[in-house]
This record gives structure tokens, sequence and C-alpha cells, in this order.
């Protein structure tokens, strides 16, 4: 075990808390970026399929594991970043900034439609916003006009200074765009927990009454959370509808959004980890299946096994590992480390006590 | 000018009127205490202050700003912290970030500068760090610094809820039951922390406490309450020898007896 050693407040506020922790991040990193050199373009594009649900899930998990308000809308959310950022290419935007306007047109509109919505508690803010993610299906077959309705539309080709990056003919360039935007949005996301508005998420998650009584303006607060979360998973979108190369209605219904919960509850809420790991299993468990059905010799695939799968992993997480992969983790983790010493009921959740219910 | 002012101020819950007319002026650098039985309304006196109620009728002010016009999340930034009965921390995060959020009223930094880390979040994160750790060295809390909420005893939590309040560095301090479920050094400990909040921090302090022992020994002065309304008010002793307060408190079975002896039903 390791015992770290504090000699400065700049110690808790660094990125990393050692030279360990830094070198394995860093080593992961490097691993990252040389990886197109180690595996061919099949895997190298499901590499880029998981760093691509890397972000929209980060994004998700802003909202739901930092500030701890639920969405099953964030479906309409990608599908907003992706049509907007193809419809500015299509207007000759270049793709760099027509991929930021997306990021940040989506963040506005997510902050806009939070508002309302984020007067609802629990149930009745997953129920309306999966309202908003079937709704947003009906809206892009109505538009069909800018958005090609049911027929759908091409990804246009990406082009950055010039240089060609097509998912075909230059996957290593299209998975490093992609690592780039997924160190850059999970930097941003480590930046905000270590500063004043990451505290504050925290606070409306597990308090509002009090987050109030320390001045944190809790309708303010759950609206930048929205809004940030809905810019983070709309690039999430814009890249998805681009790496696909062609997308319609039915690639952002709203069972991508069950997706995306799934995937940061199996995870681990609340913890960056948490998505990656989550985009792991969402990206490898429909061909782990394919793979075990045909083991099994079945030909044919059958209808609606993924969903019932994903539907049963993310009941079984929630009753028996609320902390997700990474909380198995770190438990495991904790035990290698004190072995002999880890007791069972270390991890066990603690009881709260009473809280001021006269005061909702 | 008192610090604080209460001027007929009524709250009613439906047909129950939970503060009725009740006017109350704490001076700065006072310890205020309002003490009364189960259900007085010294809770709703406190909620009423931090804006989470508004009331039917009466004004409330603190150093001349009209509390009414704002909204909870504002009155933090007058500088006013409390601590709630039924301890309210969160729970998810370290008693180190608990404390941080005190530190939010004084937040000068903006979404994005935090989202890039502009050198300016780091040095007010180090400000912050620096106050947050005189708390905890004042607090005595330094073994329980990294540790989360969910897995502490309760009489740290409520150590930590007071560390919260201070962390923001307030003028008024809004103190909920502290000793509540505390053992006797836990109480030992809160009494010498009023003393020094009081006199070396120069912190005003209103609280409610049901320990007339610890009200003797930390408060200037104290309110009475029943059923919403003022009993009676002055120093310790004066109020605790107010014959209408011994009478509250020996309990309604004694007053109702003796009413039930004379014919009269309540
Ligand atoms: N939100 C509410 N809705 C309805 N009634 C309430 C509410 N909050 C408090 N009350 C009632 O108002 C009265 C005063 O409650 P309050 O919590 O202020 O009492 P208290 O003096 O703090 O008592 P205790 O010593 O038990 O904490 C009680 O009868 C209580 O049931
Ligand atoms: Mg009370």
């Amino acid at each position: 075990m390791r015992f770290p050693f504090k000699t400065s407040y700049d110690h808790d506020i660094r990125l990393f808390p050692d030279w360990w922790n830094f070198s394995l991040y860093a080593a992961l990193l490097a691993l990252a970026v040389v990886l197109p050199f180690m595996i061919d373009d099949y895997f190298l594009g499901e590499a880029t399929s998981v760093l691509i649900w890397a972000v929209a899930g980060l994004g998700l998990m802003l909202l739901t594991g930092q500030t701890g308000q639920v969405s099953l809308g964030h479906s309409a959310f990608m599908a907003l970043g992706c049509y907007s950022c193809v419809l500015l290419m299509e207007a000759g935007v270049p793709f760099v900034l027509a991929f930021l306007a997306s990021g940040v047109i989506t963040g506005i509109i997510g902050a806009v439609i939070a508002v309302p919505a984020l007067r609802l508690h629990g149930v009745y803010l997953a129920i309306a916003t999966l309202a908003l993610a079937i709704l947003a299906d009906d809206i892009i077959v109505l538009t069909a006009e800018w958005t090609g309705g049911v027929n759908g539309k091409y990804a246009p080709p990406i082009s950055i200074l010039g240089v060609t990056v097509d998912r075909w003919s230059t996957p290593d360039l299209y998975y490093w765009m992609v690592l780039l935007v997924v160190v850059g949005v999970t930097l941003a996301y480590r930046n905000l927990l270590r500063a004043p508005l990451g505290r504050a998420f925290a606070a409306v998650r597990d308090s509002e009454i009090s987050a109030q009584a320390m001045g944190i303006d809790i309708a303010r607060t759950k609206t930048m959370a929205f809004g940030l979360s809905c810019a983070i998973t709309g690039l999430g979108g814009a890249l998805m509808g681009l790496f696909s190369g062609a997308f319609n209605n039915e690639t952002f219904s709203f069972l991508l959004s069950i997706q995306l919960v799934m995937m940061i509850v199996v995870g681990g809420l609340g913890s960056i980890h948490g998505a990656f790991l989550g985009a792991l299993v969402v990206s490898f468990l429909p061909q782990v299946l394919s793979i075990t059905a045909g083991a099994l010799g079945r030909g044919v695939a059958i209808p609606g096994l993924e969903a019932a799968v994903f539907g049963v992993m993310l009941i079984g997480f929630i009753l028996f590992e609320p902390m997700g992969l990474y909380g198995r983790w770190l438990k495991i983790r904790t035990f290698l480390e004190l072995f002999p010493f880890a007791r069972k009921d270390m991890f066990r959740r603690q009881k709260a006590y009473l809280k001021t219910e006269r005061l909702r | 000018m008192s610090l604080l002012n209460l001027k007929d101020v009524t709250l009613k819950f439906g047909g129950l009127t939970a503060v009725n007319k009740l006017s109350l002026s704490v001076e700065e650098g006072q310890v205020f205490a309002l003490v009364g039985p189960n259900g007085a309304g010294k809770s709703t006196a406190f909620n009423l202050i931090s804006r989470f109620y508004t009331p039917f009728s009466g004004s409330i002010t603190f150093d001349g700003h009209d509390l009414l016009r704002l909204r909870p999340s504002q009155v933090p930034g007058l500088g006013i912290a409390r601590t709630f009965q039924n301890i309210e921390l969160f729970h998810q995060a370290t008693v180190l970030q608990n404390l941080l959020v005190g530190r939010h009223r004084h937040r000068r930094t903006t979404m994005l500068e935090e989202l890039l880390h502009l050198p300016r979040v780091r040095s007010e994160e180090r400000a912050n760090r620096l106050a947050v750790e005189e708390v905890i060295d004042f607090l005595d809390l330094q073994p329980y610094r990294d540790q989360r909420i969910a897995g502490l005893p309760y009489g740290v939590r409520k150590v930590v809820e007071l560390g919260r309040a201070l962390a923001s560095k307030p003028r008024l301090l809004l103190l909920d039951e502290p000793a509540s479920g505390l053992s006797v050094e836990e109480t030992q400990n809160m009494r010498w922390w009023i003393d020094d909040i009081r006199r070396h921090m120069g912190i005003t302090v209103l609280m409610v406490e049901h320990d007339m022992g610890l009200v003797g020994k930390v408060c200037d002065r104290v309110l009475a309450l029943a059923d919403g309304a003022k009993l009676a008010e002055g120093t310790p002793a004066e109020v605790q020898s107010h014959p209408a307060v011994i009478a509250a408190y020996l309990g309604t079975a004694a007053v109702s007896k003796g009413a039930d002896a004379k014919g009269v039903r309540a």
C-alpha cells in the first residue's frame, strides 16, 4: 500500500496525486496513442466506437452521476449534436468549427429545455425526458426537409486543415481525432470536479436543502449541469453520426438513451472511469452476444435479444452492485492492498442518519 | 441597531400556527438561544430566516437588509450560515469536500474558467483550502479530512456540519440543536467551540438547544417559545425561573391536571 505524503495544498488540486498515478495514466494514454500500430483496422474501428460511446457517456455521467438528475432523453441531444454539426458542414462551415459549434448549440438548447424539466424530481423527470427522446424522433421525421427524415442523411467528408479524415481510408487519423476529443472532454470533466461548480453539482445531488443553505442556487446549478451534459453528449452524437456514415431518425431512437443509462450504471455512477468501463461493455456486448448465439448454433439473430440483455444487466447492477464495475474494481483493489486485513463490511452502505423530511 | 430582527412574524401550516407573532432581535456579538418544548416552532423560525419558508406576515431583516426580498440561496451571501437539526451533509463526499462547499458563497470564478482550470481557479482553490484548513485545525477534524461522510459516526458529522458553516466565514451562525445526540465530552467541546466562535472569530450565534446546562453556560440571552409564541425573554437564569416557562416545560400534563381540578376543559 502506498502512503501519499502531502506537502502542499496543490497536492490535492493537481490532476494526479503522485508520480505513480501520473505514470499510470501517462502509460495508458501512450498505449492509446500507439494503438493504431498494434491492431488491425477492424479492431481500430471498434476502439474508435468505444471512445465515441465514452464521450456520450461522460455527458450523461455529469448529469446523472455527478448532479443526480436522471435523463432518458439524451438520445435527443445526441441527435441534435449530430444534425447541427452535419447541417453546418453542409453549409460550408469547416469541420472543426462546425463540431465545436454543435456542442455549444446542443448545450444551449439543453439548458433552455432544462429550465422547466428540472422542476421535476426523480421518476417524473425520467418520464419527461423519455417523452423528449420520443418526441425528437418525430421532429426529425417532420422536419425531413432539413434532416432527411426517414431516408436519413449521409455524413459529409471530414477535412481538417486540408487533411481528409475518413473512417475507411484513414482509420488511424479518425481514431486519433476521436481520441483528442476524448482527452479534451475528460480533462474538462476533471477540471470541473476540482472546482467549486463540480462540488456544487455533488452538493445538489446529495442534499438540495443544505446546498441552498450554503448559497448554491439549485435551479441555476441544475441548468448548468444539464447544459454542460447536453453539450458533451451532443459532441458524442456528432461523432457517432459521422462515424456511422449514414444516419436517420432510427439511429437516435430512445433505445440509445436507455443504452447510455445502462452504460453509466454498469460502469459506475459518479466516476470518469465508470463512463469508460461502461463504454467498453456497451460496445462489445453485442459482439459477445452474437458470438455466443453463433456458438449455440443459432445462425439467425434473435430479435430483441440485445435490448433484453441490456435490461437484465441494468437491473442486475442496480440490485447487486450499485457502484458499478468501477466500484467492484475499487473493492478488489482495496482487498489486495490491505491483504489480509480487508474486512467484508468496509464498503457496506452506512446507514444514513435521519434526513429532514419536513423540508423537501 | 441589532444584527438580526424579526418583527411580528407569523407562519401557519394549514390550521396550525407554527410561529405566532414572533419578534426577536439579536445584537452583534451575542450568543442568543431559542428554547421551548418540542414542536414550539424553533426550527421553523430558523427556516424562516433561511428563507425556506415565507411568513404570512411580519418582517425579517439582517444588518438592514430585508431578507424577505431574497431567495434562499442568496441568504448565505449576506453572511448567514446554519446547521440543521437532522444533519444535512453531502453523504457521498469527503469531509474536506463538504467543508469546501461551505466556501461556495465566496466563489468568483466562472464555469468556463473552471473547465479550463485557469490560474485564477487554482489560486482561489488555494485560498479556499487555507480557510478550510483553519476550520479543520479549530475543530480537530484532521483525522477525518479525507473520509467520506457516509462512514462517519454521528458525533463527528455534527462537528463537520458546524465546520461547513464556519468555512463560509459567516457573521451570523444559526445552530439548530448543536448538542443533541452528543456525549457528555462532545457537549463540553461544543461549549468551548461556541465560546471561541463568539470571542475569537467575532461571529454572532443564534442557537436552538434543549440542554439548559449548555444554554446557561454559553448564552447571554434566551427566548422561550411555546406553540409558536414568545413566553419569556431575558438572561438564562431569568428565563429558567419564569413561571410560564416552568409550566410549559413541566408539561401540559401538570397544567391540564390543575385545570381539570378546577373543572375547566383545556
Ligand atoms: N413543513 C411543515 N409542514 C407542516 N407542519 C410543519 C412543518 N414544519 C413544521 N411543522 C409543524 O410546526 C410545528 C413546529 O415545528 P418545529 O420543527 O419548528 O418545532 P421545534 O420547536 O423545532 O421542535 P423540536 O424541538 O422537536 O425540534 C410542529 O407542530 C410541526 O409539526
Ligand atoms: Mg427543531
